[in-house]
């Protein structure tokens, strides 16, 4: 599967033109915020410390996320005519 | 994506306390806020700063899933999350993702103070760098195969400090090719969401941290051969030079101008070609608006 997605990564971006490289960099970081999953996953669990470590990654990967794909969005507006 | 984080909170939910709960839409709410007023604010030309340390958040998640996991599994003699023949390879992915993310970690500060001109953007060119890097990967190899062997605190600490100055060595040695560094450490945020997938067995960080990280290195790849660099002399940490400049030799005729011959010559052009001086199509925005 690992190789899977791989493959695909690579056909994905062969697709997309020169002129939108700079957004899909930045939807590309806001999606590698989806590694969140592991603190939302460990919260709760094991020692203290472990849970104020994972509270304090949810909490950057949230800005990651968020603001990864807010900024996108203001990107792509520009690409817009008129 | 929405639908993936909802459903592992729902799963996560089923299997923990009402307070972690809260913990989770506490912190998710706080990041959120913060994220969405600084993409607000920020100024477009800002976004390659923004964009690296983003990536370097991506990158201290995996250290720390690495090590919540290493603290749950390894420091517990009697634990029971992972069955005893899999446990040799939990050691290695507990390594290997805290390796990759805290390389992401400190490559995107560095990138991220450069970009924003908090630090000076010429290339760091220690003496045998390229020894150094190569040396870096191998004593990363040679721990990995001692912490398969014996799991220990020690060890978690040298490859997370050994990470964290080759991740800063790496960017810092890179000049212009800023573009394609933050690319690249794009692509490394994906490997190590990946690897971080491995070590939790969470399919879904698995593929995805694979698809954005091979998408990050195709890219970069492809931004590489625009800008008529090798690949692997930016990816090493230099910027494709390999003797240095002897002197002030000038390379070619350079026109200065001023503003108003400037505006001139654009006024009677018939057409207008202005290469951008780097990977990110500003000029194109900057030609439309003052249409």
């Amino acid at each position: 599967m690992f190789a899977l997605a791989v493959v695909i990564g690579y056909y994905v971006i062969g697709k997309v033109h020169h002129a939108l490289h700079t957004p899909l960099m930045s939807v590309i970081n806001a999606i590698s915020g989806i590694v969140v999953i592991g603190a939302l996953v460990q919260i709760g669990y094991g020692s203290r410390l472990v849970t104020v470590l994972s509270f304090a990654a949810i909490q950057l990967t949230s800005v990651s996320i968020f603001g990864g794909f807010a900024v996108t969005r203001r990107m792509l507006s520009m690409f817009s005519r008129g | 994506m929405a639908l993936a984080l909802s459903a592992t909170v729902v799963a996560a939910a089923d299997s923990n306390s009402g307070g972690a709960i809260a913990a989770i839409l506490l912190a998710t709410a706080a990041g959120a806020a913060a994220g969405l007023w600084r993409a607000r604010r920020v100024d477009m030309t800002q976004m390659p700063e923004l964009i690296a340390v983003l990536h370097s958040f991506a990158g201290l998640e995996a250290v720390q899933a690495g090590w919540n996991s290493y603290l749950e599994v390894e420091a517990h003699d009697a634990q029971p999350h992972v069955p005893a023949e899999l446990l040799r390879i939990h050691h290695a992915e507990v390594f290997i993702g805290i390796f990759i993310g805290a390389v992401t970690f400190t490559g995107s500060l560095v990138a991220f103070l450069k970009l924003s001109a908090r630090i000076k953007s010429r290339p760091l060119m220690l003496p045998g760098k390229n020894a150094l890097n190569l040396g870096a990967l191998a004593a990363f190899a040679a721990l990995t195969v001692w912490f398969t062997v014996s799991p220990r605190r020690p060890l978690m600490v040298s490859v997370t400090a050994l990470a964290l100055a080759l991740g800063w060595h790496l960017a810092a040695s890179i000049g212009g090719d800023m573009p394609v560094v933050v690319s690249m450490l794009n692509s490394y945020s994906g490997w190590a969401a990946a690897a971080a997938g491995f070590v939790l067995d969470n399919n879904l960080l698995i593929v995805t941290g694979a698809l954005v990280g091979s998408s990050g290195a195709y890219l970069s790849y492809i931004m590489c051969k625009a800008m008529n660099r090798s690949f692997l002399s930016v990816i090493a940490g230099g910027s494709g030079i390999e003797a240095a400049p002897t002197g002030d030799e000038e390379q070619g005729r350079h026109h200065e101008t001023r503003a108003e011959e400037a505006a001139g010559l654009l006024a009677r052009a018939r057409s207008v070609v202005i290469p951008p001086a780097t990977a990110w199509p500003w000029p194109r925005h900057s030609i439309r608006s003052r249409s």
